[in-house]
């Protein structure tokens, strides 16, 4: 059995006890979405600010394990400030680190050169591939905010 | 005699397993439960002597296979205390047997505005085709609520069911193990001209079952959760409904005659039970009520009881304040399910790293999502038990239980 110290590790347990990025944002301006998995009940809230492609403020709510919350919390830290183009390759790096196969129907995962992209902290969330249950935990938060672009996309 | 569950344990060749090079600890049979010997032997030997398929040939082994389908039959029977073996109709699980109930009585007797009682407590199953029936009938769904102490709260039934024509109630709830007092609902719904549903997934395999004491008209039961294979359920229902009750699929068994113009139905039970049935699995389940006939089932909800006292027990003594169990505090008011929240752990985490040591439980909203927000948790961790478990399983829970502490308490 691989590891435990390899999912929870000392960066991801931080993020857990001390969340970044934890709130809400007024909506308008910001958009909302809301990603559950249900499988287990985890409910990940993300509130994004979009203004000329850039994130600028990012907030999440929600209730799940460790995984969820803290990969909602090194997202939001990884994503805010950046383009929407940015947060695509991110999200494509992101997931590609997490063994998921490009969506072709979805441009995000498709676009962009994933491997110049520097997922930084993000990386300690690689030993969760070991654990294939554990992969919907980390992957909920950046499905909710891909989503909430596209509404703040949609409505701009 | 008490159940020895040593012995029963060498009944069940997966207790030989190692998980992660330990002792298979498994607390999650109310989600499935493990097989025993003959049950997998009566399913290995249907195939190795006399697959066929039923109804139909006028050779020797397919007359065997319908013997063995109507002999499973008539073993389920008697073993809820059914007076008719045509009272039986197969299906794939408890959900297709509630689905079927929604989908024929329900479709031929129910309208916009009419009621059907369910409770907070209910498993996704027992919710979800009734909201099925909300939207394409226009049904009322209504909602007796539980107490924190896990009961029913039964102050407000009379006017819940007035005007009713349906009340469905799980018998032992999934999450909290509460065992609902179906005999004393039953009464208030025929009172309030309503018929009676039991989801009875989590009382068949624990419980001595007596369809006639429950006052049902229906009761829906699955075979994987009492030792018996998956993909075979059982609906059971009063002959005089069932033969009112318009067909279910439509296909091969269930047709007396097809012509151009129709068809005209078999004769209950054959007449829910469309296609090729689920023989093998039929059988297995025959295996599995004669051994737990064998167990005796006084016998294992004693074994039970007992169980589950030690382990509330054991983790109230262990942990006090850092566990909270929900559900009734009464082993004699529950089932051996165990729901908890550890230290505020998520369930998710706790279950991950029980997993470690081997002790399997679930975690997660265990298809109740409703009552998870009476709960006010979104999951709950929960172990879950069975003849093959004992004291030692117990033991083994409470001390992988402090192991989540090393991630997760500062
Ligand atoms: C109370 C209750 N009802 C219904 C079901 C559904 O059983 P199945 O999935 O076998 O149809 C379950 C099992 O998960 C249950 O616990």
């Amino acid at each position: 059995m691989p590891d435990l110290e390899d999912l929870y590790r000392e960066i991801i347990l931080d993020h857990y006890r001390n969340p970044r990025n934890r709130g809400e944002l007024d909506t308008p301006p910001a958009t909302r979405a809301e990603g559950f998995n249900p499988l287990c009940g985890d409910e990940v809230i993300i509130y994004v600010q979009v203004a000329d492609g850039v994130i600028e403020d990012i907030k999440f709510g929600g209730q799940g394990c460790s995984i969820s919350q803290a990969s909602s919390s090194m997202m939001s830290a990884a994503v805010k400030g950046r383009s929407v183009e940015e947060l695509q390759q991110l999200n494509h790096a992101f997931r590609s680190m997490m063994s998921i196969e490009p969506d072709p129907d979805d441009p995000a995962s498709t676009n962009g050169n994933s491997a110049d992209v520097k997922l930084g902290d993000l990386e300690a969330l690689k030993g969760v591939v070991k654990f294939p249950v554990r992969i919907k935990c980390a992957t909920l938060s950046w499905h909710t905010l891909t989503q909430a672009i596209e509404e703040a996309q949609a409505t701009s | 005699m008490a159940l020895d569950p040593g012995t029963i344990r060498d009944d069940f060749p997966i207790m030989c397993r190692q998980v992660h090079g330990r002792r298979l600890v498994y607390l999650d049979s109310a989600a499935t439960s493990h097989k025993p010997r003959p049950v997998i032997d009566a399913v290995t030997d249907y195939y190795e002597r006399f697959n066929s398929n039923v109804h139909r040939g006028s050779y020797q082994l397919a007359v065997e296979a319908t013997e063995a389908l109507e002999e499973a039959r008539r073993k389920v029977a008697n073993f809820i205390g059914a007076s008719r073996d045509s009272e039986i109709i197969f299906a794939k699980n408890a959900t297709e047997a509630i689905n079927l109930v929604a989908r024929t009585w329900g479709r031929a007797n129910l309208g916009p505005g009419d009621p059907v009682v369910i409770t907070e407590l209910e498993h996704h199953a027992n919710i979800v085709p009734w909201h099925m029936l909300t939207a394409e009938l226009g049904i009322e769904l209504r909602w007796i609520p539980i107490r924190s102490d896990g009961h029913l709260d039964l102050t407000d039934l009379d006017r819940l069911l007035d005007g009713a024509r349906l009340l469905s109630v799980a018998a032992v709830s999934n999450v909290l193990g509460t065992i609902n007092p179906i005999r004393q609902l039953a009464d208030a719904a025929h009172e309030a001209g309503a018929l009676m549903m039991v989801d009875a997934s989590q009382y068949t395999p624990h419980l001595p079952t007596d369809v006639a004491e429950m006052g049902a008209d229906f009761v829906a039961f699955t075979g994987h959760k009492m030792c018996g294979p998956t993909g075979i359920g059982v609906l059971w229902a009063k002959s005089e409904l069932l033969e009112e009750m318009p067909p279910f699929l439509g296909g091969g068994e269930m047709i007396l005659n097809v012509t151009k113009e129709g068809f005209s139905t078999a004769a209950v039970p054959w007449k829910f039970e469309a296609g090729t049935p689920p023989i093998a699995e039929a059988v297995g389940l025959g295996a599995a009520v004669d051994y737990l006939s064998g167990l005796g089932m006084e016998q294992v909800r004693e074994h039970e009881v007992a169980l589950t006292g030690y382990a509330l027990r054991t983790l109230n003594q262990r942990y006090g304040d850092d566990i909270t169990i929900h559900g009734p505090t009464e082993p004699a008011e529950r089932g051996g399910v165990l729901s908890f929240e550890y230290k505020g752990i998520h369930p998710h985490d706790v279950a991950q790293v029980l997993d470690r040591s081997g002790v399997c439980v679930r975690a997660g909203h265990h298809c109740a999502k409703t009552l998870m927000r009476v709960l006010g948790c979104s999951a709950t961790s929960r172990a879950s038990m069975y003849v093959y478990n004992d004291e030692s399983d117990v033991d083994a829970l409470a001390d992988a239980l402090a192991d989540a502490d090393v991630f997760f308490i500062e």
